[in-house]
């Protein structure tokens, strides 16, 4: 019975998903076969992607990749020392920022798309490796974000981790640096790899702000590169805009299947037991 | 020295002077990010983009008060995760809530000084002043030249767009003849009275620069330009030289006192227009109550499906004996594995009324094939199909994890006092998983209540309401319905409302934020210790 229920929630699960492998096989380019398996099949989809010089599929995957890993590691770093100045110094408006910090982040922030294009124009004019159409500046905007709501998760994990183990090492005469580098540090492992997971993942899978603040193909992250395929300038190329979600989604799935324990682990620790 | 004061924090002696160093550590870092922020913002201010100038002095004053202030020693551990948050988070949403208050879009895009200096570069043809005699000259290409001579007899040449040239300096003058006039001038010819008399074009041409431009205003006379419109600073006041109008502002439109108004006007506050409008006009009211309906069933829908598929899922298949688990558990995760853009775009092809596969699906095996995209009804559900088919995995996650931090001898107690299966789950699981996954349920609301993504990309708001007289669909949501105000192409694009309506919804999600604090063990956890 519960194996039964399962092959139908399994069949719901990875319906577009096979969908998409057909249609990423279709020579015939388009989203309506009738087969699952379709006539001629091949990977004539496939190779397009890598032999298009119009379409720079590997080159928007290696910007995915170094944009998403840069913002990944700082916005990480930013994190972890808030999250340990909140969860082990005593300072007055803590709560007050703690508060703030997850209000900022439930600001529908579509028309402030507008002030920070301004900004990155502006940057760009004084600083032009920061401005329009460069990584670095758009990295900087995704860090913006990164005092979100990783803080509180962080947060409940230091939490967790008793003070007696720095209350000790404070009587012996080490700063809280010391504290937080030497003791602290090696204990935050598995919430560490858990934020710089889903920390990748949403950067990698962001649209607006790429789509905004970059301008030339090859400056295009994943993303937005498959999502030229779909709007009508060229055409709507299914074939390869299937063929590409399948490859930029590979990464990310491999890494969930694999680190599937230590996610559910993370997510529960930090914000489920708080 | 800093090495072995890290390894043998007990040393006096290396402890004193790694706070030396500490010191002028932090100094000479100092200094470094002064020298860089001023020279920002001199930059910004010389650039001027004052507004920028003004932040960067902020976060400036701000870093240096975190960084020299004993007290402030605990922000130190998050400086620049502050100012990146002040920059490209607060700053942005200051703006935003600004411009709520303005009349900021089409036809209010410029500054007051901007919209000035554009009116001030508008020339006129005046009655009077200084005339010129004039003769016309063209080449094979079908330019035009002058060549002017003023009433003391001076010669000038002029072509259109560059400064008038005396005759002292021009280059390519022919022979003069015994008026003075050149015969030809470089490439140009000589056009005759005939030919003079019957071209269309040359009265309409603007000779010389914006400064000193000429044109002509009778077959014999050509006159210089002058500024149509004068600006007042001391009245505020724009008069027309030509018919002596004068023109005030009025909500950032120069509006003379019999209501004609100038073209170029610029951005104004226009105080709580914008709100009003919204809540009052006609045209809005009547798909906003649509909307904001729609809006929040959508979110409570979506989050409502999709807990309780991924707490069924977790709670049926936490049976750590089950055969298999880990294999379902992979399979079933494979949706919140890809990232949601691209599963969207695939929905929206696999539910096309025509050629998706679900219609052809439906169409082989019951012979029907419903209209997603055109009945408003079949559209909000496919909507939901595919958020529960988004949102569930996340949900199974945090269900699966809590439910086993669920203590197994609650349900064994519950089993000696002979309750059942169900009562087991209504009684004692629901009950212990809410309080749990209470703060993560309502941040799933917020966020589906600005989910714009997937309204947008899945069917861009539509069907479109029929007789609504702003754009709006039977599936817009709040977020979805403000992007055809700021960013839809082919409308005004109406800002300074856009931003007005952002501010409503934040104000929504604010408060239901701020419930949540309140009613849930996050915000006890934050007054902890405190």
């Amino acid at each position: 019975m519960r194996w039964l229920l399962a092959v139908v929630l399994i069949l719901f699960a990875i319906f577009p998903v096979v969908w998409v492998i057909s249609a990423s096989i279709n020579p015939s380019n388009t989203l309506a076969s009738a087969k699952l398996i379709p006539d001629n099949f091949g990977w004539d989809n496939y190779r397009l992607l890598f032999n298009t010089p119009q379409f720079p599929f590997g080159r928007w995957l290696w910007n995915s990749v170094k944009i998403s890993s840069i913002t990944t590691v700082l916005s990480v770093s930013i994190t972890t020392l808030a999250a340990y100045a909140f969860s082990r110094l005593r300072f007055t408006g803590r709560q007050t920022m703690l508060k703030a910090i997850l209000l900022i982040q439930v600001f529908p922030g579509l028309l402030a798309m507008i002030a920070i294009f301004t900004l990155v124009t502006q940057f760009g004019t004084i600083v032009p490796a920061l401005g329009l159409d460069t990584h670095a500046g758009l990295i900087m905007v995704y860090l913006g974000g990164a005092m979100g709501v990783n803080i509180w998760l962080m947060k409940g994990f230091f939490d967790t981790i008793p003070r007696a183990i720095d209350e000790s090492a404070m009587v012996d005469g080490a700063t809280h640096w010391q504290i937080f580098s030497q003791l602290l540090l090696p204990l935050m492992r598995p919430i560490l790899v858990v934020i710089g997971i889903l920390s990748f993942i949403g950067t990698y899978g962001d649209f607006i702000l790429a789509r905004i603040l970059l301008k030339s193909t090859e400056q295009y992250p994943l993303m937005v590169g498959l999502f030229i395929f779909t709007s009508g300038e060229f055409s709507q190329k299914w074939g390869p805009f299937a063929a590409g979600a399948l490859i930029g989604a590979l990464p990310i799935m491999i890494i969930y299947l694999i680190l599937q324990d230590q996610i559910v682990g993370g997510l529960t620790q930090g914000a489920v037991k708080g | 020295m800093t090495v072995q004061a890290l390894k043998q924090p007990g040393a006096p002696q290396s402890n004193q002077s790694a706070t030396l160093l500490n010191v002028i550590l932090r100094l000479v870092l100092l200094l470094a990010i002064d020298g860089f922020l001023i020279w920002f913002a001199l930059s910004a201010f010389g650039e001027g983009y004052t507004s920028l100038g003004i932040v960067i002095a902020f976060i400036g004053a701000g870093v240096n008060y975190i960084i020299l202030a004993r007290d402030m020693y605990p922000l130190r551990w998050m400086l620049i995760g502050l100012i990146l948050m002040v920059m490209f988070a607060i700053w942005p949403i200051l703006l935003t809530i600004f411009v709520a208050f303005t009349n900021y879009g089409d036809g209010h895009l410029l500054t007051k000084v901007q919209s000035i200096e554009l009116l001030q570069q508008e020339r006129y043809l005046p009655e009077g002043g200084a005339a010129y005699s004039w003769t016309g000259y063209q080449n094979e290409a079908g330019d035009y030249a002058l060549w002017l001579q003023n009433e003391a007899g001076e010669g000038f040449l002029a072509y259109p767009g560059t400064t008038l040239i005396p005759a002292s300096e021009a280059e390519g003058v022919g022979a003069l003849d015994e008026n003075g006039i050149p015969e030809a001038i470089g490439a140009y010819e000589r056009l005759n009275a005939l030919q003079v008399a019957s071209d269309q074009t040359i009265p309409s041409i603007q000779f010389g620069s914006e400064l000193d431009g000429v044109q002509i205003r009778s077959a014999r006379e050509a006159a210089q330009l002058q500024s149509k419109y004068v600006y007042d600073e001391v009245a505020d006041v724009i008069t027309n030289q030509e018919t002596n109008a004068e023109y005030s502002p009025v909500e950032g439109v120069w509006t003379s006192s019999r209501g004609e108004t100038l073209p170029f006007g610029y951005r104004d506050t226009v105080g709580a227009n914008n709100f009003t409008r919204f809540f009052e006009s006609p045209a809005f009211r009547g798909p906003l109550l649509r909307i904001i309906t729609w809006n929040f069933a959508f979110a409570f829908l979506s989050v409502f499906t999709t807990f309780s598929l991924g707490l069924a899922i977790a709670y049926i298949y936490n049976d750590r004996s089950l055969p298999g688990r880990k294999i379902i558990q992979s399979f079933l995760l494979i949706p919140y594995t890809i990232p949601s853009l691209i599963t969207i775009i695939i929905w929206r092809g696999m539910f096309n009324n025509e050629v998706g596969v679900i219609n052809r699906m439906l169409e082989s095996v019951v012979g029907i094939a419903p209209e997603w995209t055109v009945d408003p009804t079949l559209a909000k559900l496919a909507i939901i199909i595919v958020n529960l088919w988004l949102g569930y995995p996340y949900f199974m996650l945090i269900c699966s994890g809590a439910l086993q931090a669920i203590p197994e001898d609650l349900y064994e107690a519950a089993r000696v006092d002979g309750a059942n299966a169900w009562q087991r789950f209504y009684k004692i699981t629901l009950p212990l998983l809410l309080v749990a996954v209470g703060p993560l349920l309502v941040a799933s609301f917020v966020y589906n209540f600005n989910n714009f993504n997937l309204i947008f990309l899945f069917i861009e708001g539509g069907p479109p309401i029929a007789n609504s007289a702003t754009r709006a669909g039977h599936t817009d949501i709040l977020i979805s319905y403000v992007y055809n105000f700021a960013f839809a192409s082919g409308r005004a694009k109406e800002y300074g409302l856009g931003s007005a309506i952002t501010i409503i919804i934040f104000l929504i999600v604010a408060v239901i934020t701020l419930f949540q604090f309140r009613y849930t063990k996050m915000w006890e956890e934050v007054g902890e210790g405190v």
